[in-house]
């Protein structure tokens, strides 16, 4: 049988390359759309944590009696009521479901209670008595590795030396500097939250906002000791998640406690409770050193990364490759010796956030880009160029780059776009707004551009695939997919895909579940374009292969002369027709898993072909600064960025303007402050996000299309980048326009006042 | 105020509030007795805007403000917006620009927005992000939200210049 061409279908829906509206807009703006924190039953109780006001502590004595016997609770459990595995991880195992003993940051989860109210939840977990006995927190990333070991698995989660090229020799110019980048907060809007329902064959159905429903469903299981098929997974309605969902966080305790009291159990964190329950981004500390030759061609780079990983692994151990295998930025480098190591300290743990080990690097090998142009008397983008990567070249593990690499486009691209902005005309469009009485005479204006890039899909050997099945019946497809709907967009595009590939109108998209379908794999890593379009887009092709099929045997035609036309099927060599809705009346149902090419391991040296496929963006940022209150204003970013091929133009300028506004805020607002392992600021009041004050238009210079080989549609995925280079060419504005030389991100009011101007100015 | 029985006028309906708790915000109110979800409670501490309601046509924070303290007075919600199964100008707008992502903060967006363009057609983009700055989103930017309010003040205008020229 001949595979069918999709180019001869014509349909009238929004297809491939268009934008297409959301299923879930109308829902949404009428508020009628369920998240998971408006879930609800008739039935139900409320799920309350108590967690440890301590960093470090053991527990010399939990006492749950007095909260048992309180009005309205139902069940009060600790580390002594669980009977499946006591730890749970996304990568390893290591993190208690309950604290058994001792606890390691500060809001781990020591008991859980269910109670008919919240307010009866809150006076039952004030009630628990629980003894500690405090220990000095390690909370120093620096010191974890000598010191004593705070968790049987040590102190240390991983370690990369990352050695590329044989040359050691010095460079005729060499740069060198020390950068540090702040704990940020994924901070999606919608809490975590959901809602456990205990069914009648022992079993339990959670429904809950997550990234990942089968990787959750597992760890689950296994911490309940219940067979994966008697723990049922299903999406409820997510409120953003760019990376904070990826671990279980209220999974477990919300599925013991509906075992437990036999009933539905609901939870929503607070806004406090969220900032303690989900895992971060990782600080970094790097130090680097640059070697280049007289004319700017880079010879060599050096550095030192340290991540603090926090209590728990999550998946540091991947964060860390991310660092090292894009420690030296989108450029070609002969020799590299990089040293990593992600540790464990009394912090709050520290996992995926988008961007994941990019966008830490990615400030610092761009800040050297710049002090290295400063040292070479060139210009930063004439720099950046001379060195760009392209498709061909090396990366620095060895790895050739077999896809596209328009390196130079974004660049040249993002460089030469016209700035759109004047001169702050109103005292609210200057630095510190209404608020503050700037002086216009203490602003001053800087302007830089950074580029930065990053792996897609899962990497290292991982086998990563996705599930998705089709059903045409009655000319109407049903798509059916795990993959998490976090606001991306993926909803949208399933069905973009299945008129492209069917020519049907109607395409319904079932409940994402565990129940129905296989993995989808994680709504991670700008994988689910490439993943679970792959596997929407491969289950459509089978159908549209059979279906043909069937209606040129049943008739007795060529499978060749076939195509989908106008919601029904012509032949080109005689006057047959028939719609979609008649040639479906029985149905054809097909299921398909998309697996990515293979990936391999790193070896001793960080060497290895590990990823699949690479994306690019540039960022270039205007910023105004007052340098007497230390305050900035960033009043225009344009971005440039390598796509692929376009699939949805409105969804895709929706990723690049939001991911750039996280970007701004690690640069200029967003910082977790920890200090001895207790965090200082766990609120919106405290926790600056950025508001549309904040935020300047996201001109878009250019959208690099240039197919990637071996990608569905020939589309990279789009969500991360634009999170990556944003923060490094904000920072780099703001020293640009001061002379400062700014080493650390969030750059804070008192970096500026009192920083010293930097030699190289 | 006691916990007895109290009447809360809800996007022109009337609702019997039995037992309510005294110390219970009108979003809880809203959402857990009323099951009006619309509103959101991303940070309940007066910070994200996701709650936003109008009270007597001006905006609120739902999360700050006593349930009680809403006897008698014209509360609207999100479910208070266009007519009838009729979706309004801003909220379709949303829909066509792109501006809902995940939509955790688009009802309270969407209700600062109406009450902004009630009061000023045809808003400045200075002005729009003043108004909108007390609603934290996460996921967009901003970007397709003020392009969002922009077609819909335009289509506003076309409609009150034609009304005008009538
Ligand atoms: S929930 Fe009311 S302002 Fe955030
Ligand atoms: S659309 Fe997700 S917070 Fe605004």
């Amino acid at each position: 049988m001949s595979r069918v061409q999709t180019s001869d279908t014509v349909t009238k829906g929004p297809r491939i390359g268009e934008s297409a509206l959301r299923p879930d807009g109308i829902p949404k703006v009428k508020g009628e759309f369920v998240f998971s924190n408006d879930l609800r039953h008739p039935q139900m109780l409320w799920g309350g944590t108590l967690r440890s006001p301590h960093p470090a502590a053991r527990i010399v004595s939990i006492n749950t009696a007095p909260a048992l016997k309180m009005t309205g609770v139902h069940a009060v459990l600790s580390s002594e009521d669980t009977e499946g595995m006591p730890l749970y991880g996304l990568e390893h195992p290591d993190q208690p479901v309950l604290a058994d003993g001792v606890v390691r940051y500060q809001g781990e989860p020591v008991a859980i209670v269910a109670a008919d109210h919240p307010e009866n939840v809150r006076l039952a977990l004030e009630a628990i008595e629980v003894e500690y006995e405090l220990i000095e927190p390690l909370s120093d990333s620096k010191l974890a590795q000598e010191a004593k070991a705070i968790h049987p698995d040590g102190n240390l989660f991983r370690k990369i030396d990352l050695i590329y090229g044989n040359s050691q020799e010095d460079g005729e110019i060499i740069v060198e500097g020390t950068y540090e980048v702040g704990m940020q907060d994924q901070a999606p809007l919608g809490t975590e939250s959901g809602m456990a329902i205990p069914s009648e064959d022992g079993g339990v159905d959670l429904f809950v906002s997550t990234q990942w429903l089968h990787a959750d469903r597992d760890q689950v299981a296994a911490c309940l000791n219940l067979p994966s098929e008697k723990v049922r997974l299903t999406l409820a309605g997510v409120g953003g998640a760019f990376g904070a969902r990826e671990d279980i966080s209220l999974h477990i305790h919300l599925c013991l406690l509906a075992l437990r009291t036999g009933k539905p159990v609901k939870m929503s964190y607070s806004r406090t409770e969220s900032f303690h329950g989900h895992v971060h981004r990782h600080p970094a500390q790097m130090w680097y050193r640059h070697h280049a030759k007289s004319d700017g061609t880079l010879t060599r780079i050096e550095a030192r990364l340290l991540l603090d990983g926090g209590a728990y692994a999550s998946t540091s151990s991947a964060v860390l490759a991310n660092a090292a295998c894009f420690a030296a930025g989108p450029y070609r480098v002969p020799s590299v010796q990089i040293h990593g190591a992600v540790v464990r300290t009394n912090n709050p743990p520290c996992g995926a956030m988008r961007g994941f080990g990019c966008v830490q690097v990615c400030f610092a090998h761009e800040a050297q880009m710049d002090k290295l142009a400063i040292a070479l008397g060139m210009d930063p983008v004439e720099l950046r160029l001379k060195n760009a990567l392209k498709s061909g070249d090396q990366i620095i593990t060895g790895q050739t780059i077999t896809g596209t690499a328009p390196v130079a486009e974004v660049i040249e691209t993002c460089a030469q776009h016209p700035t759109s902005v004047g001169a702050a005309s109103e005292q609210m469009e200057l630095p510190g707004g209404a608020g503050r009485t700037a002086d216009p005479k203490n602003i001053v204006r800087g302007e830089a551009i950074a580029v930065g890039f990053k792996n897609l899909m899962f990497s290292e050997g991982f086998d990563d695939f996705s599930t998705a099945s089709c059903q045409l019946l009655d000319g109407v497809a049903t798509i059916t997919c795990a993959c998490a709907e976090v606001g991306q967009g993926f909803v949208t595009l399933a069905q973009q895909i299945a008129r492209e590939i069917l020519g049907v109108e109607e395409v319904i998209l079932a409940p994402a579940s565990t129940s129905n379908v296989g993995s989808a794999g994680s709504t991670s890593a700008s994988r689910q374009t490439w993943m679970s379009g792959g596997a929407v887009k491969s289950a459509c092709e089978e159908v549209r292969i059979r279906l043909l099929s069937r209606i040129a045997e049943s008739h007795d035609l060529d499978v060749e002369s076939l195509v989908i036309v106008d919601g029904g099927i012509a032949s080109l060599s005689s006057n047959f027709s028939i719609s979609l809705k008649e040639a479906t009346i029985e149905s054809i149902e097909v299921e398909e898993t998309y697996r990515h090419m293979p990936t391999h391991p790193l070896d001793e040296n960080g060497q290895g072909d590990a990823h699949v496929s690479f994306a690019f963006s540039a960022h270039r940022a205007v910023v105004d600064v007052d340098q007497e209150l230390g305050l900035i204003k960033v009043v225009e970013l344009i971005t440039s960025q390598d796509v692929g091929r376009v699939l949805n133009p409105l969804q895709l300028q929706g990723q690049l303007e939001g991911g750039a506004a996280q970007g701004l805020g690690l640069a200029v607002l967003e910082e977790i402050n920890v200090v001895d392992g207790r965090i200082l600021n766990p609120s919106f009041t405290d926790y600056l996000l950025p508001t549309a004050l904040d935020m300047p238009p996201v001109e878009i210079a250019a959208l690099i299309e240039q197919p990637e080989p071996n990608a569905p549609f020939g589309a990279k995925g789009v969500g991360e980048p634009p999170a990556i280079s944003s923060t490094a060419a904000v920072a780099s504005a703001v020293r640009n326009a001061t002379g400062l030389d700014l080493q650390r991100v969030p750059i804070r009011p008192t970096d500026i006042v009192f920083s010293e101007k930097s030699e190289n100015d | 105020m006691t916990s007895e029985i109290y009447t809360l006028t809800v996007n022109g309906n009337d609702y019997q509030i039995l037992d309510g708790h005294p110390s219970e915000s009108l979003l809880w109110v809203l959402r857990e007795r009323l099951e009006l979800s619309g509103s959101k409670n991303a940070c309940e501490e007066g910070e994200c805007g996701s709650c936003t309601v109008l009270l007597d046509g001006e905006i609120v924070c739902s999360c700050l403000v006593l349930a009680a303290s809403a006897v008698g007075r014209e509360i609207v919600t999100i479910e208070g917006l266009g007519s009838g199964n009729e979706i309004s100008d801003v909220q379709q707008a949303f829909v066509d620009a792109g501006a809902v992502q995940c939509g955790f903060c688009t009802p309270g967006l969407l209700v600062a927005i109406d009450q902004l363009l009630n009061t000023n057609p045809d808003p400045d983009d200075l002005t729009v992000r003043e108004a909108i700055s007390g609603n934290l989103c996460r996921c967009t930017g901003y970007g397709r939200i003020l392009e969002a309010v922009r077609i819909a003040s335009n289509s506003r205008t076309v409609q009150n210049e034609e009304e005008k020229g009538k």
